[in-house]
């Protein structure tokens, strides 16, 4: 059998991997973010929407003014004011948070299709972010071609790893947005605002998805379509409970989907005689067994979920 | 009547139990809840330098202008009707259904299936037996999630996003390869769709010309059953205070985790039902749209109709007018009808942020009726 020589030769699994980590990157933004979130106690389903959102926006704006960068800040600015309607939704009023969320989903996607049809109509392309080799580093063989020859965003979506765990676990920030997450009586009584916090942990993460929108029509396909994400928020709100609400976890789990993913697509391309649309749901499968084995829900914020109202026990 | 207390302090507990203000309020939030979101609609229709005026005209026009449009609202609201009758269930217990697309999905797929390998049975028999089969395909859907939460702690939510995904893929691998239409095939077009059912599978149509189908009547016949059910007997009874108290119903003896699982195995089978009365009613084969986001619509009908199965049939019926003023409105006056999606995601939002208003009120009406006890 060629197939399976090409399959396991080293260019193809470079390739693999190389794709794996470059897959990673909006997944990485939302996921992040929404764990900031969820770490506050407020579970934000309608991350796949503010994507959507964002990624119209960084589209939009790249493709009339010619600027990638300011496609960018459209995407952080949308991604802010969802994160407002999101908090004054559930954390003001007190909602059902996973039923808000989708609530939000429905924003997005309506809004983001409705413009794309108004303003764009025909899907058109940019020139997005191009790759950055990264001097000396990716002259390094096989592991220089995985790592160091991507676009910046991708560099950026893996430096908000660290600067996440140091930001959740470092800062004064971080403690009072886990406080308020495991007990917001608790750190309510000690002063801390908990709607305040709430507010800022959902806006922070909803910018973040914004940036995963942008990172995906700027830098990954460069284009922008009515519901350009399938579900992708959705895979980063899983991800978030796989890598047990920890950066580096998340990391882990959004390069093993990528991995899943980039393995399906370059079977498509080597034409490996497997029904894609069965490869295709490999990762969806992969995502609920990890879910089911994964350690425990120990870390999980004790208030995830759990509108916060001053006297009530 | 409450057999403890004498007699005298028996009516004001009558009155805070029922009150027509209380209904009222409500019925007037998720009323206000809609206004709001079509105004907020029509604000992003400025903006798009659009008139808000004459599409929302167009929409309603496209509802009430033609016999055709009436029926296409019902017809629209039917799979509304029995996603929201499965969400009411599910949410009664405290678990979020967000898996409808994927459990369309399984009913659709499962009766196109079952009529064609059966198509040698009678009309009798065939008819009712697909219908069952959707249901526990759809079923089987909810159940999944539903072991997955109870066994081993699988957040519902996410699980059954997932199982949404997964029936997409299941979908459009079938309808490419084993249910592919055999003349699509012969003619080279390869449309991935199944074949014709056959005819005697077909539910009986109300008024000739339209698509307006018995599903209709079904479903709603099924909201008083689903009333009965949740409201009339022990089983649901227990789903309900599972919902309302998970601690309180484990001390009372309720096998809690048994009743999550069940509501969220019903809310599949309703909404395989959705995808069944779709593929037999409307379409007579499978089309990759079946679910036309009949999953995520159906909650917001369940939502407005206060999760009551007599509430969401005439919010079905609301939100499946929408729906059909929306495609009117895109071919008059050539507003996306994505339009319509944003307006149902913020009755959405809007509707569980007056979740709190209501509790408020609820309250402070206690607070009152308490008062006049005490004098």
């Amino acid at each position: 059998m060629p197939e399976q020589m090409t399959i396991f030769s080293l260019p193809v699994v470079t390739g693999i991997l190389a794709s794996a980590v470059r897959l990673a990157t909006p997944y990485l933004f939302a996921a992040v973010g929404e764990a900031i979130g969820q770490s506050s106690g407020v579970l934000n389903l309608g991350v796949d929407g503010i994507m959507l959102l964002g990624a119209y926006a960084a589209f939009f704006v790249a493709l009339t003014t010619g600027s990638l960068w300011l496609g960018v800040l459209a995407a952080m600015l949308v991604g802010l004011l969802m994160g407002l309607l999101m908090s004054l939704i559930s954390v003001t009023l007190k909602a059902e948070q996973g039923i808000s969320g989708i609530g939000l989903y429905m924003v997005g996607l309506g809004v983001s299709s409705l413009l794309f049809k108004v303003t764009i109509g025909t899907v058109k392309t940019v020139v997005g972010f191009k790759p950055l080799k990264i001097p000396l580093l990716s002259d390094i063989p096989v592991l220089g071609e995985i790592l160091f020859q991507h676009s910046l965003p991708v560099y950026a979506a893996f430096l908000t790893v660290p600067l996440a765990w140091w930001f959740l676990d470092r800062t004064s920030w971080g403690l009072k947005i886990k406080a308020v997450g495991h007990n917001p009586t608790a750190a309510d009584s000690l002063g801390v605002s908990v709607d305040r916090v709430r507010y800022a942990s959902v806006c922070l993460g909803a910018v973040l998805s914004g940036l995963a929108g942008a990172s995906l029509s700027l830098a990954l396909v460069n284009l922008f379509q009515e519901n350009l994400t399938a579900g992708m928020g959705f895979i980063a709100v899983a991800l978030v409970y796989f890598g047990g609400w920890r950066p580096v976890g998340i990391m882990g789990g959004a390069l093993l989907f990528s991995a899943v993913n980039a393995f399906q697509l370059w079977m498509q391309v080597l034409n490996v005689k497997i029904p894609s649309d069965l490869a295709v749901m490999l990762p969806y499968v992969l995502t609920i067994a990890a879910l089911a084995l994964a350690p425990s829900l120990a870390r999980q914020p004790t208030a995830l979920n759990k509108p916060f109202e001053r006297g009530e026990h | 009547m409450p057999p403890h207390g004498t007699a005298g302090t028996v009516r004001p507990a009558r009155r805070v139990t029922f009150d027509w203000r209380d209904v009222g309020f409500r019925a007037v939030l998720p009323a206000l809840a809609m206004v709001a979101a079509l105004l907020i609609g029509a604000v992003l229709l400025l903006l798009l330098k659009a008139d808000p005026v004459s599409a929302y005209a167009a929409m309603i026009q496209g509802v009430f202008g033609s016999v055709s449009g009436f029926t296409q609202s019902l017809v629209k609201a039917t799979p509304l009707l029995l996603v929201g009758l499965g969400i009411c269930i599910a949410f009664r217990a405290s678990v979020i259904n967000i898996g409808g697309e994927g459990q369309i999905i399984a009913g659709a797929l499962m009766a196109t299936w079952f009529s064609l390998a059966f198509r040698g049975w009678p009309g009798w028999l065939l008819l009712p037996a697909t219908m069952v089969a959707g249901f526990l395909a759809g079923a089987l859907w909810g159940l999944i999630p539903g072991l997955l939460k109870v066994r081993l702690n699988v957040n519902e939510i996410l699980s059954t996003v997932m199982m949404n995904a997964i029936g997409i893929q299941l979908m459009n691998f079938l309808l490419r390869g084993p249910l592919i239409d055999p003349a699509g095939v012969r003619a080279g077009t390869f449309l991935p769709q199944s074949e014709r059912l056959p005819e005697h599978v077909w539910l009986p149509r109300l008024v000739p010309q339209t698509l307006l189908h018995a599903g209709t009547i079904i479903a709603v016949l099924l909201a008083a059953a689903v009333y009965v059910f949740l409201w009339r007997t022990t089983i649901g009874y227990r789903i309900r205070a599972v919902g309302l108290n998970r601690e309180a119903s484990r001390y009372a003896g309720i096998n809690v985790p048994v009743y999550q699982a069940l509501s969220l195995t019903l809310a599949g089978g309703f909404a395989g039902l959705a995808g069944v009365v779709e593929v037999i009613g409307v379409q007579h084969r499978l089309l990759e749209g079946v679910t036309s986001g009949y999953g995520f619509s159906g909650i917001v009908a369940a939502l407005f109709g206060g999760l009551h199965p007599l509430g969401v049939v005439p919010a079905s019926w609301l939100f499946g007018s929408l729906l059909v003023g929306a495609d009117k409105m895109q071919r008059a006056v050539q507003v996306p009808s994505a339009l319509i999606d944003t307006v149902l995601g913020l009755v959405v939002m809007f509707v569980v942020g007056s979740a709190l208003l209501t509790r408020r009120w609820a309250a402070r009406r206690a607070i009152v009726a308490a008062k006049g006890e005490d004098r």
